[in-house]
């Protein structure tokens, strides 16, 4: 019908490297874009912003950033959950030591701090490849979350050893604290996703981009047409914190509200995030949205379709859950390295040539 | 020797461009090279033979700074080289191909290709996370180099292809012009023709030609293929368990009875 790229011509390189490069992408991009902020903050109420849009805005920062470190250049990270809590961590210092300037400014300072630390626990990715990187990062997971739970210092010397976000106001509304309004919560969610995803497929697309895959697909290879390993390695394990970072302070003050390190940030937080990136698709930025996406509904649709409709027991539910998230982990990796995106990839092709395929 | 040199066909060669000085390179006990010197001139092309296990490819790595000889000096473009990292060593304009083609499998040809340009991209992080001004206006400048590399090598048909997907030639011919991307001063090929069939070994002939004659670039190759050798090359070395057993123009090469020696084998009593 209307998906053809025949008589679609790029007279410029520019044209030719866009984002979308055909015109039918590029219309539903921006349709989507404006249901999501123009339609979705209007009809929006808590229990939606809450189980299902924030957690997945949130999870898709974080799986944006996994992505560029493992599916862009190649290096294996458990450390996802720590990361998160540096950003968190971060957050709640800045909240809480500088109160007068915007949060929005916060984030994007966790964010930083958060680089800075992913570049220092990625120092070991230049000795060490594959799955004993993994180990070494699943090291900066465990170390950092002990340090969080013992050095008082980061939760403010509180009796509880949690942290909680104070009440903090973007342009007058409240976007933390627990009078937050569900699509205020949503539209911040919306507008740091909007961003990362945008930087995030810039960087990929373009030189830096180009020296992580490099990297990633044959070191050796990259090292001969002037990929300097160190460089490339550590901005790919700073940007990946950035991100990550992000999200960790997204999830801890707008989202949580209030977080005890071991419970929001232990391992398990690793293993989802990088389920997601497995199941969305390893080295795309779409990827990083539909396995958010797939690993933030299942739970919920399982719910519904089971308890609520079957009428099934909840704990049974529960364990059904772990094992279609185990099943689909094995799945996509024996089947589909490239997960949901590669599917969307091959249905596109499909529909390119659809209705004659000759 | 002349400092420089009109060859039969109308090529000037020029003066000394890469000089190999004593080198010995060693594995624990086992001399890959030994005392090897010989020089590569400006705008030559520059043939390294020799039976399997010579040390061909190893003199290839000490180039390209995978190997770090134990004994011996580098001279390129008239400097002593120190001790460098291959990614500094194609920083000073040396570019090569491998054996066993080492493309970035899972990016299309194109993203390949600029890859070879990443040595004269220079715009930072944050000027990339934007996409506007510098980095846009170098990326736009460096696909114009590239597609003339594309024009070049006749590869427009698979521009946007995985490499993945690609038959063997033809991954030859991107990773080739990877290489010439960078613009290199010297390239190096390692056995350009490995595997290929007589029509791929003429079209590949072609090119390594096309590609000195027209850029001027000079290039040191590895093969097995003597016709091809003695076609292409200006001068030759030929290698034999690490040692250097002949140097010179094809044709004194092809009568030094050592060389004979090497390939064909002599008679023990």
């Amino acid at each position: 019908m209307f998906y053809r790229e025949a008589g679609d011509f790029k007279t410029s390189y520019e044209a030719d490297s866009q984002t979308f490069p055909i015109k039918f992408d590029r219309y539903r991009f921006w349709a989507v874009l404006a249901v999501a902020y123009l339609v979705i903050p209007f009809i929006i109420n808590d229990y939606w912003a809450n189980a299902i849009l924030v957690p997945f805005l949130i999870y898709t920062i974080a799986a944006i950033g996994l992505n560029i470190l493992t599916g862009y250049c190649g290096q294996v990270s458990l450390g996802t959950g720590g990361f998160m809590a540096v950003g968190a961590y971060a957050m709640y210092k800045l909240m809480t030591a500088f109160p007068d300037v915007s949060v929005v400014i916060h984030v994007f300072l966790a964010g930083g701090i958060t680089a800075v630390v992913g570049a220092a626990f990625g120092l070991p990715s230049l000795r060490i490849k594959g799955f004993y990187l993994a180990v070494a990062t699943l090291a900066a997971q465990f170390f950092l979350v002990w340090l969080f739970n013992k050095v008082e210092w980061f939760y403010n010397y509180s009796a509880s050893g949690q942290i909680n976000a104070p009440e903090r106001f973007v342009g007058g509304i409240a976007v933390t604290g627990p009078n937050t309004d569900a699509w205020a919560k949503y539209m911040i969610c919306l507008v740091f996703v909007t961003v990362c995803a945008i930087v995030a497929r810039n960087l990929t697309r373009g030189t830096v981009g180009r020296k992580w895959m490099a990297i990633r697909d044959m070191d050796i290879a990259a090292e001969i047409i002037g990929v300097n390993p160190l460089q490339a390695k550590l901005s790919a394990f700073a940007v990946s914190s950035f991100f990550i970072g992000i999200s960790g302070a997204l999830f801890f003050s707008v989202y949580l509200g209030a977080v005890e390190v071991g419970e929001a940030f232990g391992i398990q937080k690793s293993f989802l995030v990088l389920f997601m990136v497995i199941i969305g698709g390893l080295g795309s930025i779409f990827g990083s949205f539909a396995g958010a996406g797939f690993l933030v509904l299942l739970p919920v649709a399982l719910k519904v379709i089971g308890v609520d409709l079957l009428g099934w027991p909840t704990d049974i539910v529960a364990h059904l859950q772990l094992v279609i998230i185990g099943a689909l982990i094995m799945f996509f990796l024996i089947k589909e390295p490239h997960g949901l995106a590669q599917f969307w990839r091959i249905a596109k092709e499909k529909l390119r040539l659809w209705p004659f395929p000759y | 020797m002349k400092d420089s040199y009109v060859t039969p066909d109308g090529r000037t060669i020029g003066g000394v461009l890469m000089d190999m000085r004593g080198i010995t390179l060693r594995f624990g006990g086992v001399e890959a090279i030994k005392d090897i010197s010989f020089d590569i001139r400006e705008g030559e092309i520059r043939a390294i033979i020799g039976p399997n296990g010579a040390g061909k490819s190893s003199m290839l790595n000490v180039i390209s700074g995978f190997y770090h000889p134990q004994e011996g000096e580098v001279w390129f473009r008239g400097a002593k080289r120190p001790t460098m990292r291959p990614y500094d060593v194609a920083r000073q304009g040396i570019a090569r191909t491998f054996q066993n083609i080492a493309l970035f499998e899972g990016m299309s040809v194109l993203d390949n290709v600029m890859c070879g340009r990443l040595t004269h991209m220079k715009t930072g992080i944050f000027s990339q996370a934007l996409w506007h001004g510098a980095a846009q206006r170098e990326e736009v400048e460096n696909r114009e180099a590239v597609e003339r590399i594309i024009d070049f090598l006749e590869i427009q048909a698979i521009r946007k292809t995985p490499v993945g997907r690609l038959p063997y030639g033809l991954k030859k011919r991107v990773e080739l012009a990877r290489a010439l991307a960078a613009e290199p001063k010297l390239l190096l090929l390692d056995e350009p023709m490995a595997g290929m069939n007589v029509e791929e070994k003429e079209d590949m002939s072609r090119f390594i030609l096309d590609v000195n004659d027209e850029f001027g670039t000079t290039i040191a190759l590895i093969e097995h293929d003597m016709g091809v050798v003695m076609d292409l090359s200006d001068r030759v070395v030929v290698m034999d368990y690490g040692r250097k057993i002949g140097d010179g123009t094809p044709d004194e090469v092809r009568g030094n009875q050592e060389v004979i020696d090497a390939y064909l084998g002599v008679a023990h009593d």
